[in-house]
């Protein structure tokens, strides 16, 4: 039904989750003593920027973003200020949500501030660039009926992805093994750029399998 | 309303998970045979020819002291001349350095090592018999406490030596009439410093001096009594230290040459104070032995042992005393005390290190053979290999001894070698288990949690009466009980209750499980509408829920040590995944946000919504604002827990220490005011939300309760901590009436509490009724009533009809805030009734609170903040599941029924884990807030019920108010349900009736199978928490943490469960009680009103 855009999802997918391997893989190769346990802050924002800027040139290319009402270059600047201003303040959320479920509140804040950025540009960043700076619609699209495109459900499936990912790489935190792994942040933010990956490849599966039983409501 | 097919079904789930429990404890916690034979002086034990009698010898020394300062570490007997700032507990006890330096032949220090477990009276087994302790120590008998096994005092009163003992009076309970003069004083309050060592010393030089003995006990229990009250890390520990350097020193100048003076410490302390486990701080004791005459060879040398076991302490004491060595000792003589072969004879008398070796092992080797012939759980190829060691290792020495050569140190080494692998041996035998019994239970358990589930997805058709009913199952678990029994007794001769029990219990479930599987088919054919309801049970789909995944993962939890030690970390964890789970699950429903501008409705792709916007606006921003008050209290109430010896980089909070240990008389003040604005906030909350519903208008009892006893039992509390918080040493000459508050002020608030508690269940309606001429109308005109109960049907009819009438009236006099029933009844004067609306939620919520006062009365000062959090924790809890059904819309309708879904409940029983911890307790026995025995009997006790149970309420606090106040996550959504129609329907829209919990009324079957259902599937979360630390238990019983993680997770685990479901069954009672008076309340409104 849909099989040019699932085609342009999974070719996006591909160039996404290629931007990651990049991110960890050439920073190896060009600094010294960079190691994904060892300089894990590093490894983190290079690959959060990767992640951005690659989703952004991605989406922007595709076009998916929604098409704006005004064409002013104010409008535009205040959409693109607006942006940032969401991204920053989800970073925030994200760092009190992971404060709440028990990161250290004084101790390693910088740590968990960087999960949060990755958090953030592994989901919100997406949000921001498939729907547009509108919270409404961040919320509405997260319900059964929410999704009116292709995009919003592979919307859903990375973000639930990431972020169950994320949760479920708390899990070994606890455990006496003393592995590296186990540091703050490193198992969470392992475990949201795995559940980011899986997502990507689950998403355009997933509704590839499910092409007959989907419907959208045309914008 | 049937009250009896509920409570006897819970009843049944109970027990049966309490026989599966009971097994299973029965066959995990080690058993170990006490051997009743004693050794006597005619024992074969000396070398050579001639059968001397071994007592007949001249021993070594005529006389003993032994001094044991309760809990004295190694770390306070250390004296180190280099520290010049030492903490309070170092270096305070100068005497035993100066004597081992000056005089080293006479004297020696070591580290004394305790088995665990670390409490007193384990110890004084310890080392008066020479055995290793058991988990819990399986007697033969536990009607008296006496030690029956061979010991140390029997022995010294079997050659007629006189004991006199005084201090610690676990001793005279221990050792009754054993000794020739004995001066016991109470032990039991831990908050008394000097009772017991004044006693001592009162009569300690006066005894030494004069001739009236030979063995001399003196137990103080200052240090270990300090310890529990202060920590080491204080003052008073300082002092205490210093008092027993002169207690030494005392001891020391008054000593003759025949005797031998033993100063120990029975086990050590944590840095909080307290003991009973196995870490290193709480084993290490200090054991110092001094004698006037040489005792040692000379100077310490390299073959000094590092440690002391604290077995060891009585074949060497037996050697040295010349009393044989009791019957099932395993320990091995502390060689350096022994002169070397050659060296003996001479004035001194006694053994060489060779024949006491000898001795030692001869005596071993005996207490093997016996306890192999009586108990076969050594394993044979272990035992036999010791039993050859044993006979290679006699021959030789015979070998040496007959041709009188010098023998080699070889042998001694190897007699040595010998006795350590008999204690090895011994200490891995104990640690066995009876795998039958812990499979039975296994398998019951595993089937109370299948049944638990079956019984809550078929309340309803329980409580019909047309499913499988409870007679069947228990007859035959009568019959199958009885069977067992009889062939038991045919067989053996005796009865085992246990086994009787698991058939018992097992027969029953599996007889209730076949029937209800049978059922399962039948309503499918019966009846189409309800094939919906009962055959899915059971399918993965339904079964792989997040509610669902979340008890999962918490019982896959409790097989990880790590998880257990971070129990308090990952509850809390999950708590908030699950509270994040309902909103976003609302979300994913489309019901969080009002379809507003929805395209789709329009389109007809969804139902028009059930509520209006600003209802669902409302109740989502209610929803979400307590998520938000769930989440504060949830991030606060970490700040409570306590820590375990496990964690490592971990403070304890410290509101947990008591008022009295703050020195800082600033920080005092500031945590007093604290607590009590707590208190204070907890009450006046609980009075708020009855007065809100219109609860307190009435004289009832319940209502009295909730106006004058619970703020008159705040006072109490809050006048006793003051009085508990003032220091000692201020207001001397109050000290009298500080003692008497201290006495007094506890017990009246226990009796007000038990006063207030038993109004409530008395007296539980909190409806107030008042007939009136006219009346008040507010704005609106009356409405002519819309059912009108007609004079031809019967009263059962006419209630019915009634119960509408009532609430229409009820809800528009809402709108002036103020609770007020109106109605007429074939115009006879109108009726007024106040909170009826909170009629059943009312008295729980009370009893709720005022058990929480009375639970919080148990606890530290500090804990009253933690206390606050749990309630808001509560109400925020109960408000999300309130507001979350209102948006399913599951109460918009009449006909609903009234269950509650899984969500909940899982966040409530994981709640009761989460305050466990926030609440400072921890599944470890050394964490056990002992201190909640002694409020309002800072004496003592005289018995041990009364304390017990004491501790207990004080342990499971939050196990207890989350499991009587349970049945509130029923009622809630109608209690809110009002205000939810208030806020979005129309004012004028009375075709909706809004009769809160008189709908419960009006469907009393469904009411029945809600109840049912919600306390079953509490159970059922609670259960599956014991089955799977069973299983831990079970599976990982050879893991190196079972003794120290495991086992004390599943008997706390075990008890709570215990503590939960009788708190559920007195909760749910309650709810049955109220229902009652209700309908009694009922009968005599009707016939006034149609007067």
């Amino acid at each position: 039904m849909w099989d040019h855009e699932i085609r342009a999802m999974a070719s996006a997918h591909a160039i996404i989750a290629a931007s990651v391997f990049m991110a960890t893989v050439l920073p190896a190769a060009a600094v010294q003593g960079f190691s994904v346990y060892g300089t894990h802050l590093l490894w983190l924002y290079s690959v959060s920027g990767a992640v951005t800027a690659v989703s952004v040139a991605v989406f922007w290319l595709l076009g998916i973003t929604p098409p704006t009402k005004k064409h002013t270059v104010g409008y535009k600047l205040s959409r693109l200020f607006r942006s940032c201003l969401y991204f920053f303040l989800s970073c925030l959320f994200f760092h009190t949500v992971v404060v709440l479920y028990g990161a250290p509140l004084i101790e390693s804040a910088l740590e968990t501030f960087s999960l949060s950025v990755l958090l953030t540009s592994l989901t919100t960043l997406r949000c921001l660039c498939v729907l547009g700076p509108n919270v409404q619609a961040w919320i509405r699209v997260f319900s059964r009926h929410g999704a009116m495109s292709v995009w919003d459900t592979g919307l859903q499936i990375t973000v639930a992805c990431t972020l169950v990912g994320a949760w479920i790489g708390a899990f070994p935190i606890p455990l006496d093994w003393d592995r590296p792994w186990q540091v703050w942040p490193v198992s969470c933010s392992l475990g949201a750029t795995i559940g980011f990956l899986t997502g990507l490849v689950a998403a355009p599966a997933w509704i590839h399998s499910h092409r007959k039983q989907l419907t959208y409501k045309c914008k | 309303m049937k009250k009896l097919p509920v409570l006897s079904l819970l009843l049944w789930v109970c027990a049966v998970y309490f026989v599966g429990i009971y097994l299973f404890v029965g066959g995990f916690l080690l058993v170990r045979l006490e051997v009743n034979r004693t050794s006597t002086c005619g024992d074969v034990l000396q070398p050579g020819e001639e059968p001397a009698d071994f007592c007949r010898v001249r021993p070594r020394f005529r006389r003993a002291v032994l001094l044991i300062i309760d809990a004295l570490k190694i770390d306070f007997a250390w004296f180190d001349p280099n520290n010049t700032s030492p903490r309070p507990y170092e270096n305070k006890l100068p005497v035993l350095e100066e004597t081992v330096t000056s005089r080293p032949s006479h004297s020696r220090l070591y580290p004394f090592r305790a088995d665990p477990p670390t409490t007193t009276m384990q110890r004084i087994k310890g080392f008066t018999t020479g055995s290793l302790p058991t988990f819990v120590d399986v007697g033969n008998n536990f009607a008296s406490s006496a030690i029956l096994e061979d010991n140390l005092i029997h022995q010294f009163g079997q050659v007629g030596k006189r004991v006199v003992f005084m201090g610690d009076d676990t001793w005279e309970n221990l050792f009754p009439k054993k000794f020739h003069r004995s001066l016991p004083f109470p032990s039991f309050n831990v908050k008394d410093l000097h009772t017991v060592d004044n006693g001592i010393l009162q009569h300690l030089y006066s005894t030494m001096v004069g001739e009236d003995w030979d063995v001399l006990v003196a137990h103080f229990l200052g240090v270990d009594h300090c310890g529990h009250r202060f920590g080491p890390d204080h003052p008073a520990m300082a002092d205490k230290l210093t008092q027993m350097d002169g207690v030494i020193r005392s001891v020391i100048d008054r000593l003759q040459n025949d005797t031998l003076l033993v100063v120990m410490g029975d086990h050590g302390m944590t840095d909080t104070g307290d003991h009973g486990g196995e870490s290193q701080k709480e084993t290490d004791a200090a054991i110092f032995l001094y004698s006037p005459s040489p005792l040692f060879p000379g100077p310490p040398t390299q073959s000094e042992p590092d440690v002391v076991p604290q077995t060891d302490l009585v074949p060497t004491l037996a050697l040295l005393l010349g009393v044989p060595i009791p019957y099932s000792s395993v320990g091995q003589v502390l060689l350096p005390v022994f002169p070397p072969h050659g060296q003996t004879g001479g004035a001194v008398g006694g053994l060489s290190q060779l024949e006491a070796l000898w001795i030692n092992a001869k005596q071993v080797n005996r207490f093997l053979e016996t306890y192999s012939g009586m108990a076969k759980d050594i394993p044979p190829e272990s035992l036999s290999q010791l039993k050859s060691e044993f006979s290679r290792l006699s021959s030789d020495y015979l070998a040496t001894v007959r041709d009188g050569r010098p023998p080699s140190p070889r042998l001694a080494a190897s007699l040595q070698a010998y006795l350590t692998s008999v204690r090895a041996t011994c200490r891995a035998t104990w640690a066995r288990f009876n795998p039958l019994k812990m499979a039975a239970g296994l398998a019951i358990l595993a089937f109370a949690c299948l049944t638990c589930f079956i019984v809550s997805e078929l309340s309803l058709v329980l409580i019909r009466e047309s499913g499988p009913g409870l007679k069947p199952p228990v007859a035959v678990a009568f019959i199958a009980g009885v069977c067992v029994a009889v062939v038991q007794i045919g067989k053996q001769g005796y009865v085992e209750a246990s086994w009787c029990l698991a058939a018992a219990a097992l027969s029953s479930e599996l007889l209730f499980l076949w029937r209800a599987r049978r059922y399962r088919a039948v309503p499918v054919e019966k009846n189409g509408s309800k094939a919906l309801k009962s055959p899915s049970w059971l399918t993965p789909r339904r079964l792989l829920i997040p509610p669902l995944l979340v008890p999962l993962l918490r019982c896959a939890s409790l097989l990880s040590d790590s998880y257990v030690i971070a129990e308090g970390r990952a509850v809390t964890f999950l708590v908030f995944s699950l509270a994040l789970y309902i909103p976003i699950h609302l979300n994913w429903d489309g019901l969080l946000l009002p379809p507003s501008h929805d395209p789709l409705k329009a389109a007809g792709f969804l139902p028009s919504p059930a509520l209006s916007p600003s209802t669902v606006r409302k109740e989502s921003g209610t929803l979400l604002a307590c998520l938000g008050v769930l989440v504060g209290s949830l991030y606060l109430s970490l700040s409570f827990h306590a820590c375990r010896e496990e964690q490592g980089s971990c403070q304890p909070s410290p509101f947990l220490s008591p008022l009295a240990r703050l020195q800082d008389n600033q920080l005092k003040n500031l945590h007093y005011v604290l607590s009590v604005l707590s208190l204070g906030l907890w009450t006046y909350l609980l009075k708020r939300c009855l007065r809100h519903y219109g609860n307190l208008n009435a004289s009832s009892g319940a209502v009295f309760t909730a106006r004058w006893i619970l703020p008159l039992t705040s006072v109490c509390l809050a006048l006793h901590w003051a009085v508990g918080a003032t220091p000692e040493d201020s207001f001397r000459n109050l000290s009298e009436l500080i003692g008497l508050a201290q006495l007094a002020l506890p017990r009246a608030a226990f009796c007000l509490l038990g006063l207030g508690l038993f109004l409530i269940w008395l007296d539980p309606l909190t409806v107030f009724i008042k007939p009136k001429a006219t009346t008040p109308t507010r704005g609106q005109s009356q409405t002519p009533p819309r059912y009108r109960a007609s004079t031809g049907i019967s009263t059962q009819a006419e209630l019915h009809h009634l119960i509408p009438q009532i609430y229409q009236r009820m809800r528009r006099s809402l709108d002036d805030g103020e609770q007020v029933v109106g109605s007429e009844v074939d115009s006879s004067p109108a009726v007024k009734a106040y909170g009826l609306g909170t009629v059943y939620s009312a008295p729980l919520l009370l009893f709720c609170g005022m058990l929480g006062i009375g639970l919080l009365l148990l606890h530290p000062e500090g804990m009253a903040l933690s206390f606050l959090l749990l309630l808001l924790e509560m109400g925020a809890l109960l408000h999300m599941h309130a507001s979350s059904t209102t948006l399913r819309g599951l109460h918009g309708t009449f006909s609903a029924d009234f269950n509650v879904p899984w969500t909940p409940v899982v966040l409530w029983s994981l709640a009761a884990t989460q305050f466990f911890h926030a609440t400072g307790h921890l599944p470890t026995f050394p964490s056990i807030q002992w201190g909640a025995a002694f409020v309002g009997f800072p004496d003592g006790h005289t018995g041990t019920v009364l304390p017990a149970s004491l501790v207990t309420l004080n342990t499971f606090a939050s196990h207890i108010l989350f499991s009587v106040g349970c049945p509130l996550l029923l009622f809630w959504p109608l209690v809110r349900e009002v205000r939810g129609s208030r806020g979005g329907r129309a004012c004028g829209d009375e075709g909706e009736d809004a009769v809160m919990e008189m709908r419960l009324r009006e469907n009393p079957q469904r009411f029945t199978a809600a109840l049912l259902q919600l306390a079953t599937r509490y159970l059922f979360i609670l259960g599956a928490q014991v089955f799977s630390s069973v299983c831990a238990a079970a599976i990982l019983r050879r893991h190196l943490m079972v003794w120290k993680v495991f086992a004390p997770k599943l008997m706390f685990e075990a008890s709570g469960f215990l503590v939960s479901s009788v708190s559920l069954l007195i909760g749910v009672a309650l709810v049955l009680r109220v229902d009652v008076a209700v309908g009694g309340w009922f009968k005599r409104l009707i016939p006034e009103a149609s007067r």
